[in-house]
């Protein structure tokens, strides 16, 4: 460094502190802005206040709780039969496949193993499930970015798969269809033609999203390197379903974990995608949905006979002990740990959501991005309000 | 004219106010119709409004009459003079755009020299409204709505008027009258029976006139100012009854006229193969129907795009519009101009 | 043939769609039927009910009010002792409550509870939802005869 003069060294640093002076007078404070609890972007009672510079976030707090129902302490009254019908609303797009890891809590300790014809439905249920909750979110992720006519799709493809739930269970959204050691009834003459007939619409329906959403270049320039989680921080934050498939794990507990249920017995495959933006997450979950059609045709085709419903007491009391059982639900790993004293309820519940971990990334992931992408963001990290507070 | 030569100037200025003052409602009611309710449900496999007249046809009827109804709210904190303003802005540019749109050799408003000119300098002033409403709301939401509504308008402003640049120099003329004759007197190669319609040697300022009108209408995919899904509904989010009638009427009476400048100057305008380019009656009635038959086909595109594609975000349009639709829209004046001065 | 651009493949999407005909159905004039599994509404069969209050204990928002007395009824056969019956009083359930779960009708040791798919009981009274006995008792006349069931299905012995 050449030698300065004092003049000069003091005209510097004099230049310095005015320029400083003057950021300091220019500088603005951020602006908040409450994103929710009221907002088309939150499907429903979500409330995240960002601190924004012009349109960039600055630091994004997700606010939940506006729809907490307390379902860990109502289990905590009520029997089993009855628990049943309450967890049905936790993820409400998805219900029946709430109650299937309960149950399978609950027959574990209880020692009880429902017959496989009722595995297999319970399997066939689950899937459609799957598929009536990601449809929408197919088309969800088209409103968020703009393209209404998506959502409508997804609307009326959805239709046909609830029929066929409420055909069998005679809840549409809500089947109650789950028992301790089997399942409510079996299923109505033709159902299982039927159901084959939706899964073909179904596909369709995803062929359409693929080239109306999917393959759009602005969807596309929209959702691509935007919201990169990366795998370790996904692991960090305990993602789970396609959130952290998308991020480029292999990790499916339809696959990974022991459960009495019958994906073991059909053909499939797990999808990932290595880059971990928006567009992963939305392609991951397409290919689940086709994946999930392929399940429940397989699923048909190999339906065992048999009764549907083990030997079961009358009174359902479960004999003392803990069981912690997970399942692969749409929207990730939602799991109960069951405690049980040997009542006509549970002692206590606690239920492992996946919105409720997906969603704690939201400060992390939002860091930076501008606000438009706030919500393509919300959107392919796909919560459901009821699965977040339950 | 003949009718007009005989009436004094504020019988033919009364008359022609009057007359816009009908046209724009209804075109505007015409659009929401056909477009927002009809074709977007059937686009959506829904049908749309069903109960009020046969086919839900009076439905417009029922939501005017709910707008008028409604209370008239503005928060608190709101300017209000600005915030009442606004809306009157924005419907004011859309009723000065139908002044200079011919429907026929004699039915026009006023046909300015500098028509298209005029049109376009006229439509920006909507901005100017939508500014307004953003600043005035004193809401978040709206404000960067307003800023970003701004910021796009002025954006697509150049590419709009750059890609009529193409066509006037083609027409040798300003007015719109004198764009249709233009092409009504045009040749194809020696084939002079269907005229020239500009869209064929102006189709990269055809398509350049409709991005940037999707942009100025806001529209998807430039919706970014009213995005429903994030900003609710931006500038216009704490406009009630009224107020946001005339909005809502400055959007779709604007989608009109755009429609209807976009096939003035590249489908013909109201110009058909065998009408008189010189008047008379027949000109006349036929030519009105000419003009909005190929403004609905134009709105139609304009729509068709609106409910299929997604919107971009606001950076994203900002490059678009000036890395892409600006060059492109100046190569095309440079072509344009290259075969003027050769032919 | 290249690979036409996504945006050309939408606009052909909504385009096809635009031209098959819409799948509303446009509801007051036109009714879907409900498949007959359907929870629409819960029928009672009261001669069957017995007053066990199961139903209203198993209910989970408790929605079911039922009041009972007991009373002699003459003997089945000639000579026998007079019985011991219970009477229906009152047997309300509360739709606003209902979440129609179900449960009533399976703990139901006498088949006197059964689902209708009839669905349109929507009243601008919320008061008016609670259906009395008299009510639960017409809606008998909508509940469908039980399907039959897949092929492979075990059927149930009662």
């Amino acid at each position: 460094m050449s030698m300065l003069t004092e003049h000069q060294q003091r005209a510097y640093i004099g230049g310095q502190a005015a320029e400083a002076r003057v950021n300091l007078e220019l500088e603005t404070d951020g602006m908040t802005l409450n994103i929710g609890p009221q907002h088309p972007a939150t499907h429903g009672t979500l409330r995240i206040i960002t601190r924004l510079d012009g349109e960039q976030v600055i630091s994004a707090e997700p606010v939940m709780g506006y729809m907490h129902r307390g379902y860990e302490k109502l289990t905590e009254v009520r029997t089993y039969p009855q628990i049943n019908t309450l967890i049905n609303r936790i993820d409400w797009l998805s219900s029946f496949a709430n109650e299937v890891p309960f149950i399978l809590a609950a027959e574990r300790l209880m020692e009880i193993e429902a017959p496989p014809r009722a595995q297999w439905i319970r399997t066939i249920f689950f899937e459609l499930s799957r598929i009536a909750n990601i449809t929408l979110f197919l088309g969800e992720m088209g409103v968020q970015l703009g393209a209404i006519t998506a959502v409508f799709y997804a609307f009326r493809d959805r239709e046909h798969v609830l029929n066929q739930i409420e055909a069998a269970t005679g809840g549409r959204f809500h089947p109650n269809y789950d028992r301790i050691g089997g399942l409510k009834e079996d299923l109505p003459k033709g159902w299982v033609a039927e159901t084959k007939s939706v899964m073909a619409k179904v596909r369709d329906f995803c062929d359409e999203m693929e080239t109306l959403v999917g393959t759009n270049e602005i969807f596309e320039t929209r959702t691509r390197g935007i919201g990169v989680i990366p795998v370790e921080v996904a692991l960090g934050y305990g993602l789970s379903g396609a959130n952290i498939r998308a991020s480029g794990l292999d990790w499916d507990l339809r696959r990974d974990s022991d459960t009495p249920l019958a994906w073991k017995e059909v053909d499939w495959k797990v999808w990932t995608h290595p880059d971990g933006d928006s567009f992963a997450r939305y392609w991951v979950r397409l290919q689940e949905t086709r994946e999930a059609t392929l399940i429940v045709d397989q699923l048909l085709d190999g339906l065992p006979a048999g009764p549907i419903m083990a030997k079961v007491p009358r009174i359902i009391k479960v004999p003392p002990g803990e069981a912690w059982v997970a399942t692969e639900n749409p929207l990730g790993e939602m799991g109960y740990y069951l405690v049980s004293k040997g009542d006509l309820g549970p002692f206590r519940v606690k239920i492992r959501t996946p919105s409720f971990n997906n969603i704690s990334i939201v400060p992390w992931v939002l860091k930076g991005v501008y606000v438009p992408d706030v919500i393509t963001i919300l959107a392919s990290l796909y919560f459901i309000l009821g699965d977040i507070d339950r | 004219m003949t009718l007009a030569l005989e009436l004094a100037y504020w019988q033919q200025l009364a008359i022609k106010v009057l007359a816009i003052l009908v046209i724009v409602p209804t075109a505007t009611a015409i659009i929401v119709q056909t477009f927002l309710f009809k074709m977007m449900a059937h686009m959506q496999s829904r049908l749309g409004p069903m109960e009020a007249g046969p086919h839900g046809t009076l439905q417009l009827m029922a939501d005017g009459a709910k707008f008028v109804q409604k209370e008239l709210l503005a928060p608190a904190r709101a300017d209000r003079r600005v915030f009442t303003l606004a809306p009157v802005v924005v419907l004011l540019s859309t009723f000065l755009l139908f002044v200079v749109i011919p429907a026929g050799p004699g039915i026009v408003a006023e046909n300015l020299d500098l028509g298209i000119f005029f049109a376009l300098a006229v439509s920006s002033i909507s901005v100017l409204g939508v500014l307004m409403a953003g600043w005035a709301s004193a809401n978040k939401y709206a404000l960067m709505g307003g800023l970003r509504a701004a910021g796009q308008l002025i954006a697509y402003e150049l590419p709009l008027v750059l890609a009529v640049v193409g066509v006037v120099i083609q027409a040798g003329d300003l007015s719109l009258q004198g764009i249709v004759r233009a092409q009504a007197e045009g040749e194809i190669f020696g084939f002079g029976l269907i005229g020239l319609p500009f869209v064929l040697t102006q189709f990269l300022g055809f398509a350049l006139f409709l991005i940037a009108t999707q942009a100025e209408l806001t529209q998807p995919p430039f919706d970014m100012p009213v995005a429903e899904s994030e900003l609710v509904a931006g500038f216009q989010v704490e406009y009630s009854g009224l107020q946001f009638l005339y909005f809502y009427l400055g959007e779709f009476g604007a989608a009109f006229a755009f429609s209807a400048l976009a096939a003035t100057m590249f489908l013909g305008g109201w110009w058909v193969p065998g009408l008189d380019l010189e008047g008379g009656l027949l000109a006349n009635v036929v030519g009105p129907v000419v003009l909005f038959a190929k403004t609905m086909a134009v709105a139609f595109v304009i729509f068709w795009i609106r409910f299929t594609y997604p919107r971009l975000r606001e950076d994203q349009l900002q490059s678009f519009a000036w890395k892409y639709l600006i060059p492109l829209s100046l190569v095309n004046i440079l072509v344009t101009g290259a075969f003027k001065v050769i032919f | 043939m290249p690979e036409l651009p996504g945006l050309m493949k939408g606009l052909n999407v909504t385009l096809r769609t635009m031209l098959r005909p819409a799948v509303t159905t446009q509801y007051p004039h036109v009714k879907e039927a409900p498949p007959s599994r359907a929870r629409g509404v819960i029928a009672l069969k009261e001669e069957n009910c017995t007053v066990c209050m199961l139903c209203a204990r198993q209910c989970p928002v408790w929605c079911i009010y039922i009041e009972g007395h007991k009373t002699k009824a003459p003997p089945r056969r000639a000579g026998g002792k007079p019985r011991t019956v219970q009477l229906l009083d009152r047997f309300d359930i509360d739709y606003s409550l209902c979440m129609y779960c179900g449960i009533c009708v399976e703990v139901c040791p006498f088949d006197a509870l059964f689902w209708s798919p009839e669905y349109e009981y929507s009243e601008p009274h919320i008061a008016d939802l609670l259906h009395d006995k008299d009510r639960l008792g017409q809606w008998m006349e909508a509940v469908p005869e039980p399907e039959p069931l897949e092929a492979g299905a075990v059927a149930k012995k009662k």
